[in-house]
């Protein structure tokens, strides 16, 4: 998409270590339009957060992006020194982490991080930025900001301090978010409302969010599109009623079938049989083939590329449309 | 369904396996004496349980929900006697454990109740072999004669968790999150229990992992007729697992019911409340209810009914009188004064269909 904000081009992250060389991620390749939510999910060692450090150009040591280009509004960024990658993070690009505790600093008030991080980014006077920063507080929803704001992150709750983190990440007006697990470790109550924020946000300033999560309700209720990640790869991708409604990869499948539902009386939930690889241990071919209940001959050997037009895209050998090899019976499934 | 899972009736049919009765635990958080002198300061009590009632009904689960810090583990940690309550008794198969006080009285009851916690990778010792994690209550309660006899069990037991016999060689670190939680369950199975525990034991996991846990856990529980408390934050898993819901709000049990009668007739305005924030899979549209208000200080909790603050259909009663719990049809209790004074019309949430009155009253209560 010629739009699109973000854009990330066959993005590939590796570990060197004594026994090799890790791929973590591997050929990813997606993008994000203003004011749209990406979701992205999948199982837990996938890369849905290297693939968001990458972005925010945070990739630990010795992890580095090995290939591929992740460009913001055109520029490359993946490619940028250490300092102006700073700049360009938190002025462009605003990132929430899952532990509030770790992206505020305990000795200072909430207050003073604020004003501090938007006399960095902007060129407001400090009593502006502290205007500011009283507005942030009270549109993230701390009730009587004006008190509160010279208060210690301690003197708040789980969920408050999550909203000062997202208050943080919103003060230079960012285009793009980075939300990695943003409401994981709060409550539903708490989380409803930071997910009707970043939804407001996208409507009324157009910012772009990437939302990592293992939360199919979350994605459902806040993403456009959903990416689906397995093994370092991306495996599906598309608008967020298709992928959550009719899924085409046999894993996102596997993944909808395994949520359990208020109100269905089911006895067994459908599961996926066995657990995803280690990167030591990627089997060649599609690396879901071990556990697929569709693998057949070539699953084994070649490894599908995610077949992707414009809006949406899958990695299985079951949607390649000049293949011939395809079982009948499992195409018909398909 | 209910049948599906039911043991065979024992002796006593009647008697439910568990029955928590008025069950409180308070904490002392004062700071320490000399402190306390020259600050001038109080005693602190932190109620974290506060006069909970409910039964389980012998191979039945009951789960506990509610929002962070209202008590959820507090209670299911004085259920299996980690914690001795500061009020209130827990009969298990009609005597109160919660009183027993020589080890010779609690001996008995020790194996027959295990507790599996929500993170597998802290609940395991990573230097010992999963065999002897596995067979540490055997030998401990003496369930075996011979070392053949212990590995026989151990054998076993990894059969039951969907493992191999060949994994008990290994050490924990070797095995993936919802492997761990396998050997857990193993090992809280070893010493025959009736009744487990389970706090939040699919939180740490993921979804495909999660429905694996979930799925041997029924499967157990039908296979052996295991009696389930259950502990979570998703409405949704608590629905898929759960006969019957309680619903804990600051330390109290608001609403407890069959479960699908509370999902679909939620009589609390906190029940009612939780309901609205469920994420919507369906995506009919439907914007989640943001919740007004946080939960409260449990050490200067609200006067009255706890729930007043944020609740919409508060008086001026609410905020002086404790309400007390009602009976309601089909089995289970709910304790708000909009609701015994008539004020809150039962809300039909429609889809999810009750089992008829009869079946509820027969599975319980
Ligand atoms: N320093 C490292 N050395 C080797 N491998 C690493 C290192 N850091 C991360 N990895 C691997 O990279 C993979 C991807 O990790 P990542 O944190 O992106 O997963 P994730 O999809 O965010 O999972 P989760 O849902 O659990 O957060 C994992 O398999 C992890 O083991
Ligand atoms: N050992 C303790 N000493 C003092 N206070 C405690 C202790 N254990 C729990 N509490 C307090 O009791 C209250 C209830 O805690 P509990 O752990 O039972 O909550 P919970 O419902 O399990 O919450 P969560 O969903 O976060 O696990 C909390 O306010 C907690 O801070
Ligand atoms: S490519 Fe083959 S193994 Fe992989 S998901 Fe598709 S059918 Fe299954
Ligand atoms: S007792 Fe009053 S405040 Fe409490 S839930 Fe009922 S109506 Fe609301
Ligand atoms: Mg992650
Ligand atoms: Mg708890």
């Amino acid at each position: 998409m010629s739009d699109a904000l973000l854009s990330v081009q066959n993005l590939r992250i590796e570990f060197p270590t004594r026994r090799g060389t890790l791929v973590a991620v591997d050929d990813v390749s997606f993008s994000i339009s203003p004011g749209e939510v990406l979701g992205v999910v999948g199982e837990s060692g996938a890369g849905k957060s290297l693939t968001g450090n990458a972005i925010i150009g945070l990739l630990e040591p010795p992890g580095r992006v090995a290939g591929g280009a992740i460009t913001l509004e055109g520029r490359r960024i993946d490619n940028l020194s250490y300092d102006r990658m700073r700049r360009i993070r938190g002025r462009e690009i605003g990132a929430i982490f899952q532990d509030p505790l770790t992206s505020l600093n305990p000795l200072y008030t909430v207050g003073r991080q604020l004003v501090e991080t938007i006399l960095t980014h902007t060129d407001m006077t400090p009593t502006q930025a502290r205007d500011r920063s009283i507005e942030l507080l009270q549109e993230v929803g701390i009730p009587a900001a004006e008190r509160r704001i010279d208060s210690y992150p301690h003197q708040f709750s789980g969920g408050m301090r999550q909203r000062v983190v997202i208050a943080l990440a919103l003060c230079a007006n960012p285009r793009l978010i980075i939300a990695d697990e943003p409401t994981t470790a709060l409550d539903v109550s708490i989380q409803a409302q930071i997910l009707a924020l970043l939804r407001r946000l996208c409507r009324d300033h157009g910012t772009a969010v990437m939302l990592i999560t293992h939360d199919m309700g979350v994605i459902a209720e806040t993403a456009n599109r959903v990416a689906v990640m397995y093994a370092g790869r991306l495996v599906e991708i598309g608008a967020v009623r298709s992928v959550i409604k009719q899924p085409k990869h046999p894993y996102t499948v596997g993944l909808m079938g395994a949520i359990p539902a208020i109100g269905s009386d089911v006895d067994r939930l459908s599961q996926i049989e066995g657990s995803m690889p280690r990167l030591t241990a990627i089997p060649p071919g599609c690396a879901f083939n071990p556990r697929c209940p569709h693998a057949f001959e070539r699953c084994r050997s070649e490894r599908p590329d995610l077949i992707a037009s414009d809006e949406s895209g899958v990695a299985c050998w079951l949607f390649d449309e000049d293949a011939s090899d395809v079982p009948m019976e499992v195409a018909g499934h398909a | 369904m209910p049948d599906a899972a039911a043991p065979a009736p024992s002796a006593n049919g009647e008697v439910p396996l568990v029955e928590v009765v008025d069950l409180a635990k308070h904490f002392d958080v004062s700071k320490p004496f000399l402190n306390r002198l020259l600050e001038a300061e109080q005693r602190q009590v932190l109620r974290a349980v506060d006069g909970v009632s409910f039964t389980i009904p012998r191979g039945k689960t009951f789960s506990l929900v509610g929002e962070s810090g209202c008590g959820k583990s507090t209670v299911a940690r004085c259920v299996v006697g980690l914690y001795r309550p500061t009020q209130g008794a827990v009969l298990f198969d009609g005597t109160d454990i919660a009183g027993l006080r020589t080890r010779a009285q609690i001996r008995p009851f020790r194996k027959r109740l295990q507790m599996i916690f929500q993170d597998p990778y802290a609940s395991l010792n990573p230097r010992w072999r999963v065999s002897n994690i596995i067979s540490e209550p055997i030998r401990a309660h003496g369930l075996a004669s011979s070392q053949q006899e212990v590995q026989s069990r151990i054998d076993d037991l990894l059969t039951h968790v969907r493992l191999t016999p060949a994994d008990g060689e290994k050490y924990p670190h070797e095995f993936s999150g919802g492997q761990r939680q396998r050997i857990s369950i193993a090992r809280a199975l070893a010493s025959n229990p009736e009744f487990l525990v389970c706090d939040e034991p699919t939180s740490a996991l993921d979804v495909s992992v999660q429905a694996q846990i979930l799925n041997l856990m029924k499967d157990l529980q039908r296979e052996l007729g295991l009696t389930y408390l259950f502990i979570s934050h998703n409405l949704a898993v608590v629905y898929h697992v759960s006969d019957w819901v309680g619903v804990m709000y600051l330390g109290r049990l608001v609403e407890w019911g069959e479960k699908r009668r509370l999902f679909r007739y939620p009589r609390h305005p906190y029940t009612r409340m939780l309901l609205d924030t469920i994420p919507d899979l369906d995506m009919s549209g439907r914007d989640r209810q943001p919740v007004a208000g946080e939960v409260p200080n449990p050490i200067n909790p609200p006067s009255g009914c706890a729930f007043h603050p944020r609740c919409p259909h508060a008086n001026a009663r609410c905020t002086e009188e404790l309400p007390r719990a009602l009976p309601v049809e089909g089995g289970g209790q709910v304790a708000c004064h909009a609701v015994e004074e008539g004020r809150l019309a039962v809300e039909d949430r429609g889809t999810i269909t009750p089992p008829p009155i009869e079946d509820a009253l027969r599975a319980g209560a």
